[in-house]
């Protein structure tokens, strides 16, 4: 399938898209209808719609990327998506969420925590917290995005940028911010779909389930095994070079292949002069151009270094790897869940339990689906390239966010990818969707009406709201072509540590804990957002390796905290570690010590209007 | 299990546990908890849809 013909899938699909939500089902079907009409959601619907808005290309290209380097160990988060995410949120939150949300008649995450406490600075506040840092959140989800079209296309990635943002835009204009619940499910219907085809091609193109896994559990030994076989080769060119030294034989071939790598990007005078001033880099390349698995070395050495102990193993205790892919991606993204903004507000969207009910089965799979496909298909792609012939996934793909499209575009039939084009459209633009508008109400409802003005006039802060969606998108658009790459799945596990270090000792105190006092929850959102802000901007190096932001540029220091205390690493450390328990301690702490909310007002909160 | 050892088979596995119990649990309650509508519901439902107006 050419590129015009995937353009033109994707442009008929976005019309179709934006027909459904503008005109049938929006005017038909909106919030009074399903709730009071006797209109029932159909089981899958409430379930899909979630799910769009949980999962998106952050997840599938991001998440799965980075599986080609973490491994399989990275399927802890599937199961914390699953438990966590599905199970426990729906059955003991969302039910919880759902009768609280309308007995107080609130509309959005900081409104529940801001009328469940009785507090104007607490909804202002969280809902300036969100305008502030989800931003990140939704520039990753752009940035996976437009890194799939980029590889799709053939563009530049500030292009597919571009690109993407207008698409959003325009989507966003047609069908809503909402998101119509049908709409959603579309979209999610088409991401299971996408990617169940996606896991059963990969399984069979490796020989079934367990012949594809046990050539990844064998991979990384058949690579070193490959090399000491070429080491000898190697040892003869290196034996002409005069500027060798005592370098071992893979540290000089390692400076050899860095050499090479670097004239790709050169003039051709000035490549040509490398090569000439370096007689051995010719011999070296030729060799590495036929024995792939030299590549793929490199790949695997430099992932030692950070712990890596193979893609079917954990990595290293007490490595680089080993802190980011616990602290960071499993349990941040994991556990912070349970308190996103634009995930919370939907439980509130349904009748009755029941349909939360419905939800958890067809949730359940669904995310098993997305995320459990993705991370296997990230780590699976290495012996598909490899037995291609290419290197391993992260060089075959040159980067970890690259690794998805091009498995899609190399791998899978041609028809296959524009179903996964419209599989990660689907994806970006629901999750963009609830993003833009958690911003949106943050900035207009909360922070203004609510926090600022403490106004129930809707007209003063109507034009505040759709202002901040722009701003918001502007934000978004200008941090996707300004972060690093690679950035994505640590951009999405910090805004979701984040949220989970402000805001979970609050939402669950507000939800089980009728003694939590107005003080507990104000003392703990300060507490859990003031340590993450101070531990990400002075301690933590994201990934491991990027200086904590302020810490470098004031202090001219990676980080504050550079050696180990008590045998742990804390710069490697996510803050979700440090700022959850002292804020949920806070939160425990000052209520137990501080005057209890009125009576009327928390059987109100537990059990509506009747109980006054 | 299927080809795989250690903690990594262990969490594939409980990733089609978690799954098989959100099934189980959602097929065991799945006509269960069903509500009246209160005036409550209504008025959170209407003041709902103004906000979508509102974008």
């Amino acid at each position: 399938m050419s590129v015009t013909t995937l353009a033109i899938v994707a442009v008929l699909y976005l019309c179709v898209i934006g027909f459904l939500g503008f005109r049938g089902y929006k005017a038909t079907k909106n919030t009074l209808d399903y709730l009071v009409a006797g209109r029932q959601i159909h089981p899958f619907v409430m379930a899909l719609s979630y799910g769009a808005t949980f999962i998106s290309t952050s997840a599938i290209v991001g998440f799965g990327g980075a599986a080609a380097a973490f491994g399989m160990g990275l399927l802890w988060l599937t199961f914390l998506n699953i438990f966590v995410g599905i199970f426990l949120a729906f059955t003991i939150f969302g039910k919880r969420t759902r009768r609280m949300g309308h007995h107080l008649q609130a509309h959005t995450f900081p409104e529940l925590l801001g009328k469940r406490f009785d507090s104007r600075f607490i909804q202002g506040a969280s809902g300036l917290i969100i305008l502030c840092f989800m931003p990140l959140y939704a520039a990753a989800v752009l940035i996976s995005a437009a890194k799939y079209l980029g590889v799709t296309f053939e563009i530049d990635f500030p292009v597919a940028v571009t690109i993407f943002s207008v698409l959003i835009a325009g989507y966003v204009v047609a069908g809503g911010l909402k998101g119509v619940m049908y709409t959603d499910a579309l979209q999610g219907a088409l991401m299971f779909i996408g990617m169940l085809i996606l896991i059963a091609y990969t399984y069979s193109s490796l020989g079934g389930v367990t012949s594809a896994h046990q050539k990844l559990v064998a991979l990384p030994d058949q690579i070193d095994q490959q090399f000491v076989e070429i080491t000898p080769e190697l040892e003869n060119i290196k034996g002409t070079d005069p500027g060798a030294g005592e370098k071992s034989t893979f540290a000089w071939y390692a400076e050899k292949a860095t050499t090479l790598k670097a004239s790709k990007t050169m003039t051709d005078e000035e490549k040509a002069k490398t090569l000439a001033a370096d007689a051995t880099l010719m011999p070296v390349g030729g060799l590495m151009k036929k024995n792939s698995f030299m590549v793929s070395k490199l790949v695997t050495e430099k992932l030692s270094k950070d712990g890596w102990l193979g893609w079917t193993k954990m990595p290293k205790r007490g490595s680089n790897f080993y802190y980011v892919l616990i602290t960071s991606i499993i349990m941040g993204v994991g556990i912070g869940v349970l308190a996103q903004p634009q995930l919370a507000v939907r439980f509130m969207t349904v009748k009755s339990d029941k349909e939360l009910n419905h939800a958890v089965l067809v949730g359940g799979i669904f995310i098993l689906t997305m995320t459990g496909v993705a991370f296997l298909v990230g780590n699976l792609s290495n012996v598909w390239f490899v037995e291609q012939g290419a290197p391993v996934s992260l060089a075959a793909a040159d980067g970890s966010e690259n690794v998805i499209p091009e498995f899609i575009k190399q791998a899978m039939p041609q028809w296959f990818g524009a179903i996964f084009m419209l599989t990660l459209l689907s994806a970006a633009m629901s999750t963009l969707s609830s993003q833009f508008h958690a911003m949106g109400t943050a900035i207009g409802r909360d922070f203004f009406e609510r926090g600022l003005l403490n106004t129930k006039d809707h007209t003063k802060t109507v034009l505040i709201t759709r202002l901040g969606v722009v701003a918001t998108l502007i934000a978004t658009i200008l941090l996707a072509l300004s972060l690093p790459d690679g950035i994505v799945a640590a951009a999405t596990a910090i805004f979701f540590g984040l949220c989970a270090a402000a805001f979970l000792p609050a939402f669950i105190g507000a939800l089980f804990w009728k003694r939590m006092t107005k003080a507990g929850a104000i003392a703990s959102i300060l507490v859990g957002f003031l340590t993450s802000f101070f531990w990400l901007m002075f301690i933590q190096e994201v990934k491991g390796k990027i200086p904590a932001y302020l810490c470098n540029i004031l202090l001219d220091k990676p980080t504050l905290l550079p050696d180990k205390i008590m045998g742990i690493q804390w710069n490697w450390v996510e803050s979700l570690f440090v700022a959850l328990p002292l804020s949920a301690l806070t939160a425990i702490i000052v209520s137990l010590f501080t005057q209890p909310m009125p009576e009327e007002h928390v059987a109100r909160c537990f059990h509506g209007a009747k109980s006054e | 299990m299927f080809g795989l050892e250690g903690s990594i088979a262990l969490v594939y596995g409980l990733c089609l546990l978690s799954t098989l119990l959100c099934v189980v649990y959602g097929a065991i309650n799945w006509n269960k908890g069903d509500e009246d509508i209160t005036p409550e519901d209504v008025t959170w439902a209407k003041e709902e849809d103004a906000i979508d107006e509102e974008f």
